[in-house]
């Protein structure tokens, strides 16, 4: 880790907020990622990168310096991303079939989106789509391959942040892989 | 064609980048000949490409400050060691005030014993200095623990610390006189002498 970051979380344990907006100008993007590809929206995704933060900098004197200090506030990320995933589980999915209909699903009963250049269109629709394959993988397979497909990290940082045998982290992400590849495998 | 069954488990450990090269010489050359696991393979390889692919999409620019803003208060002792690392000129003029003063306060209570700063013409009995009728003291006169009697002449300051002056009526001192019995005194009667001594 560089040496920028470890005299920055010095200060911070000591109890200097000043040096914490650093670490969060220095992390939030790959937070708020994170977040936005475990909830899927922009809302819920500023909440809790937010809520991510503040619970590092509470608990900062629990953080051991042996461990990469961004693996830890991942970590953070996606327990608290998690945990919300499970409080709002929804009773009904959008893509869900309506009954008594034949291939119509909730999504077409949805306004559709207000106009833009169409480019930006086909851009946005793909992003959605991945999205939602994103979103329709179980929250284990979920934490996996967001860690390593959106925060690039490598098999060794996942097993580290998760707290799994690597292993198990392999075998999550092969799955994960072969159930996001039969929605978006076709496109 | 019957597919072995370890070729989707060499797919991924391609993809995870951990394949023996054994096994992956074995797996280019099945694909090579099965459509079918070449399909699945290449489908595997654009899932990750468009997972990958993600709009430059960031969190909102206040970002940073929302999160500061909810921070707990930080304790006011660190603030106070922040303000001192600004300030380094007040911290240690303060630091040898406090040195300074906590020296003066153990001499204060350490030194007990009596003493006089000259002998000459004068009478010394028990912790009393008498300076004898008739006689003339040139100079300064110090006493510390002690009490001192003029009945004579003093020609300079008297100051007692710790201690009493008795002014007799014909005794007379052309200087100062001074009695020192409060430590704040003492601290006083110090900081003069060292400013004295600096600017003499």
């Amino acid at each position: 880790m560089d040496i920028f970051v470890k005299n920055r979380i010095k200060a911070i344990q000591k109890g200097d907020q000043n040096a914490y907006a650093e670490i969060v100008e220095l992390y939030k993007d790959k937070v708020y990622r994170l977040c936005y590809r475990m909830l899927g929206n922009r809302h819920e995704a500023e909440d809790a990168a937010q809520e991510a933060f503040i619970r590092a900098y509470v608990n900062i004197n629990t953080y051991n310096p042996t461990m990469n200090f961004s693996s830890w506030l991942y970590r953070i990320a996606t327990n608290l991303s998690i945990d919300k995933l499970r409080k709002k589980k929804p009773d009904i999915y959008l893509d869900e079939e309506v009954s008594g209909t034949e291939g119509l699903t909730m999504y077409s009963q949805l306004p559709s989106k207000e106009a833009s250049p169409e480019d930006a269109v086909e851009s946005l629709e793909l992003q959605e789509t991945v999205q939602k394959a994103i979103e329709k993988l179980p929250e284990k397979y979920r934490s996996v391959i967001v860690l390593k497909y959106i925060n690039d990290l490598s098999l060794q940082e996942i097993s580290e942040i998760l707290d799994l045998p690597i292993g198990t982290v392999k075998t999550r992400i092969h799955r994960g892989r072969e159930a996001l590849r039969k929605h978006l495998g076709h496109l | 064609m019957r597919c072995p069954d370890q070729i989707i488990k060499w797919m991924h450990d391609y993809l995870d980048g951990d394949i023996t090269p054994d096994d992956e010489k074995k797996l280019r050359e099945h694909l090579q000949h099965c459509p079918e696991c070449s399909h699945h393979f290449n489908s595997l390889k654009k899932t990750i490409a468009l997972v990958q692919h993600t709009a430059p999409f960031a969190p909102s620019a206040n970002f940073t400050a929302n999160v500061m803003a909810k921070l707990p208060k930080e304790k006011k002792r660190i603030r106070f060691g922040r303000w001192l690392q600004n300030h380094p000129f007040i911290t240690a003029a303060s630091l040898f005030v406090a040195l300074t003063i906590a020296s003066l306060l153990t001499t204060w209570n350490k030194e007990q014993q009596f003493s006089v700063s000259t002998r000459e013409n004068v009478i010394i009995r028990d912790h009393t200095v008498i300076v004898p009728k008739g006689k003339t003291v040139d100079g300064d006169i110090v006493v510390r623990n002690g009490t001192i009697k003029i009945e004579g002449r003093v020609n300079g300051n008297v100051t007692v610390i710790h201690g009493e002056k008795y002014l007799a009526s014909a005794g007379h001192v052309t200087g100062k006189v001074e009695e020192i019995n409060e430590v704040f005194d003492w601290i006083w009667y110090n900081v003069k002498s060292v400013v004295k001594d600096v600017f003499e």
